[in-house]
Parts: structure tokens; C-alpha cells; sequence
């Protein structure tokens, strides 16, 4: 148990000082993401009262191409380079693995999400600057995270990994965005617990789930 | 068909035996959807407030049910195959996909066309069809992901991965859908039911279950036995080359 949580946080640490160093996976997801925010735009008449049914969608359409780019990348460095062979022959369980990729996505994630919030504020007036907000979609990336770094240990070894990602992504996680659109749409409304807080219990019963199941079948994605 | 005798991956003994049984139970089935056509449009009385369109009713309510039952299927027959490695696991899985498919497909288009007259709108973002139209989804995700795996191997096992995520994404989602909008006729038979049927309404809806059960499984068992087949004859051109 604790090599496995020592294996898990050693490729936690290499994944982020790869990203430190290079810095390449979140400047080419938020300049993604950027540009999904602000299409928007021009896709409606950002008038006030349009914004306040169509807000809280708008974020979460950005985040979820931010998060399918963020976990198309999870795996694919280390199918590029070679290095997934290692995390194979590794003296860890695959669970550490696991564990060790998603705390590396939700990582890239919720800071790609925090340093996006502004842009929603400087386009649309939204000040997402909010207890319930941040709560709902913390716990909402997790689940994100938790089925993305599993998707994306499959996708990475596919054909046509763009076109099947997303295909995969959307369905399962489909709990998720109706929750985190749900829950900002009240977290945003000002009902705290009993708006934002029902949602919030849903997701995290999600995140779970998610986790149990998909620690569980990450094995079976990594054998050769 | 006539096995190759001299073929040394494929002994001809399961020649007319043990698939006579799967040509009865087609036969069978499509006996039961003739009677269940005679009964739907003769027997069944035509519903007062609806007219004739609600006779979809006894092809949509079982049909969706079959399809969730190959859904259950296809994600038993995944966690057997991760566990067991047995091909045939896989190959009960892969056919209740394909099937399934098909059937979700129909469910769909019979709501559709009976949410028209009814609702006034073709599609309802309801729990219901809201979990009909992700499992659909989920299920085209399956066959994709075998469709771009580098292997058969890896696609067996990459599909089974996404069919056990699924299932646990069902309850979740339809709680989410149903909290955030519903709109679907109460259920009429069954716990829970409101309301009742008419005698020959019901008989005429429990015998399209049977009807469309006995269909269902005499497709996925003879695509379960064309896989087997496709199996051999991929084995056979390996041997060759």
C-alpha cells in the first residue's frame, strides 16, 4: 500500500516537472480553450439577459474541450517517447499508475480552469469568483479527470485517437456536465446548499464510482 | 455450411448439431413477431385518446426494454471476458453490441415518431430518453473502439473497459436527468404502474415482450456463432500466410 502511494506520487512528480519544464500541455490548452471561450461571442448576442441562461454553459463547453485536449496529451507522451514500456515494466501495481496520471491531469486541469475564469469575467461579465462554483467544479474535474487519464490510456494507443476520444469522453461523463452546468447555473443564482449543494453531493457520488471503477480497469487498458 | 476436412484448425464437428438448435429458436422468433404483428393491429383495441398511433407503444416499450437488456448483457459478458479471457465471452459481448445497437436504434426511432403526434416535439431531453440516447452512444463507442485498436486482442478488451464504465455511469445519469427535466408517460404495467391497461392491451404488450426477447436472442446467438466462424477463418488465413 504505501509503495504503491510511493509509485503513484513518483509519476505524479515526473508528470509535473515534465510539464514545469516544458510548459507545452497548458499553453496549448488554454490558448484552446481561449478560443472556445470567445467564439461565443459571436455565436449569440452576448446581451446580460441572454448570458444569464446560456453563462454557465459556456464555461463548461470551454472546459471540456480543455479537459479532451488536456487528457488527449495525458498518455500520448509517453506512446510517443516510448516510456509507457516503463510504466509497464515498473515494480508498481497499475493502480499506481493510475492514480499517479489522474492526480496529473486533475493537476493541468484545475489550474487550466482557474486561469481561464478571468477571461469568462473580461468577455461575459461572468464572476465565477464563488464558494459553490469552485466546489462544484472541483468536484466535477475530478470525475473528469478520473475517466479521462482511463479514456485516454486507451485513446493514446488508437487509431484516430481525436475522433474517438471525445466519442468515448462525452457519454461517460454526461452525469458530470449535467451536474457542474446545473450546479454553477445555482452556485451563480446564489442558492448555496439547497441549489448548488444537491448537485454538488450527485457529482462526488459520481467521482466515486469513477474512480473505483476505472482504477479498477486501468490494467486492462495498459497490457500489451 | 461444408467444413474443410482438410483443414487442420477447423474440425467439422460442429456441423448440423449444434447449430440446428439456433435455426429453431430464429424460426421461432420470427413466428412470435408475425403473431405479435396480427395482434398489435387486429386484436389490440385503438387507444381513445391517442388513435392509432399509440399502437407503436407495443414495438417502442419492448423494444427498450431488450435494448437495456443487451446493454446488461454486453457488460456481464465484459467483466466475464477481463476475468476469464475466454473468447466466447467476447464474442457474446461483441454480438449483444452489434444487436444492441440495432434495437436502441429502433427504440429511438419508434419514440421519436410517437413523441411527434403526441408531444408535439420529435426528442425529450427526459431521463428516459436521455439514457436511451447515451447507452446508444456508449454502445457506438464500443464497436469504434474495437474498429481503431491496433489488435482484436486489445479491442476485446478495451470495449469490455467501456461497456463497465458505462453501466456504472447509468444510475448517475438518469438521477441527473431526471432532476434536471422529465417529461414520459407513467408507467402502465409493472411496480409503480399508474393507471391500468385494457385486457387485450396488456396481453398484446406482455406478448411482444416474449416476441421481441426470443428475437433478440436468436440474433445475438447467431452473430455469436458468425463471430466464431470469422474467428476461424481469420485463423485460417493467418495459418496460411
Amino acid at each position: 500500500m504505501r509503495a504503491g502511494l510511493r509509485a503513484a506520487l513518483a509519476v505524479y512528480a515526473k508528470d509535473v516537472r515534465i510539464e514545469a519544464r516544458t510548459r507545452e500541455t497548458l499553453g496549448a490548452t488554454l490558448a484552446f480553450a481561449f478560443v472556445a471561450a470567445f467564439i461565443f461571442t459571436f455565436a449569440f448576442d452576448p446581451s446580460p439577459r441572454t448570458l444569464a441562461v446560456v453563462g454557465p454553459g459556456i464555461v463548461w463547453v470551454a472546459y471540456v474541450f480543455t479537459a479532451m485536449l488536456g487528457m488527449n496529451r495525458t498518455f500520448l507522451l509517453e506512446v510517443e517517447r516510448g516510456t509507457l514500456d516503463g510504466l509497464r515494466l515498473a515494480p508498481a501495481p497499475p493502480e499506481a499508475v493510475y492514480f499517479g496520471k489522474f492526480l496529473g491531469l486533475l493537476t493541468l486541469l484545475t489550474a487550466a480552469e482557474a486561469l481561464l475564469a478571468p477571461v469568462f469575467l473580461i468577455l461575459y461579465g461572468l464572476s465565477l469568483l464563488n464558494v459553490w462554483f469552485a466546489a462544484v467544479a472541483f468536484a466535477a474535474t475530478i470525475g473528469i479527470a478520473a475517466v479521462g487519464a482511463l479514456l485516454s490510456a486507451i485513446a493514446a494507443n488508437a487509431r484516430a485517437r481525436e475522433a474517438l476520444l471525445p466519442l468515448l469522453f462525452i457519454p461517460l461523463s454526461l452525469p458530470l456536465l449535467i451536474g457542474a452546468v446545473s450546479g454553477t447555473a445555482a452556485a451563480l443564482d446564489g442558492e448555496g446548499w439547497s441549489g448548488a449543494g444537491r448537485w454538488l453531493q450527485l457529482i462526488l457520488a459520481f467521482d466515486a464510482a469513477l474512480i473505483v471503477v476505472s482504477s479498477w480497469a486501468f490494467e486492462f487498458t495498459l497490457e500489451e | 455450411m461444408t467444413p474443410n476436412a482438410t483443414s487442420p484448425a477447423r474440425p467439422p464437428s460442429r456441423a448440423s448439431s449444434s447449430g440446428a438448435w439456433r435455426q429453431w429458436l430464429l424460426l421461432a422468433a420470427g413466428a412470435l413477431v408475425l403473431i405479435d404483428l396480427y395482434l398489435i393491429f387486429q386484436y389490440a383495441p385503438t387507444e381513445r385518446v391517442m388513435g392509432i398511433v399509440q399502437r407503436l407503444f407495443y414495438f417502442h416499450v419492448p423494444v427498450i426494454l431488450t435494448s437495456f437488456l443487451s446493454f446488461v448483457l454486453a457488460a456481464a459478458a465484459g467483466v466475464a471476458y477481463l476475468a476469464r479471457r475466454s473468447r466466447t465471452w467476447d464474442r457474446i459481448a461483441y454480438a449483444s453490441t452489434e444487436v444492441g445497437v440495432v434495437f436502441f436504434t429502433t427504440a429511438i426511432l419508434t419514440g421519436a415518431v410517437w413523441a411527434r403526434p403526441v408531444w408535439g416535439v420529435w426528442w425529450v431531453w427526459d431521463a428516459n430518453g436521455t439514457l436511451t440516447f447515451v447507452l446508444w452512444l456508449i454502445f457506438i463507442g464500443c464497436l469504434m473502439t474495437r474498429a481503431y485498436a491496433p489488435d482484436a486482442e486489445r479491442g476485446a478488451r478495451w470495449s469490455a473497459v467501456v461497456a463497465v464504465i458505462g453501466a456504472a455511469t447509468v444510475p448517475f445519469l438518469y438521477m441527473a436527468a431526471d432532476w434536471w427535466g422529465g417529461l414520459h408517460p407513467e408507467r402502465v404495467t409493472g411496480p409503480g404502474a399508474q393507471g391500468s391497461l385494457e385486457r387485450e392491451m396488456l396481453l398484446t404488450l406482455l406478448f411482444s415482450f416474449v416476441a421481441f426477447i426470443t428475437l433478440f436472442i436468436a440474433l445475438v446467438a447467431e452473430r455469436t456463432a458468425l463471430r466464431r466462424d470469422e474467428d476461424a477463418l481469420e485463423e485460417l488465413r493467418r495459418a496460411a500466410a
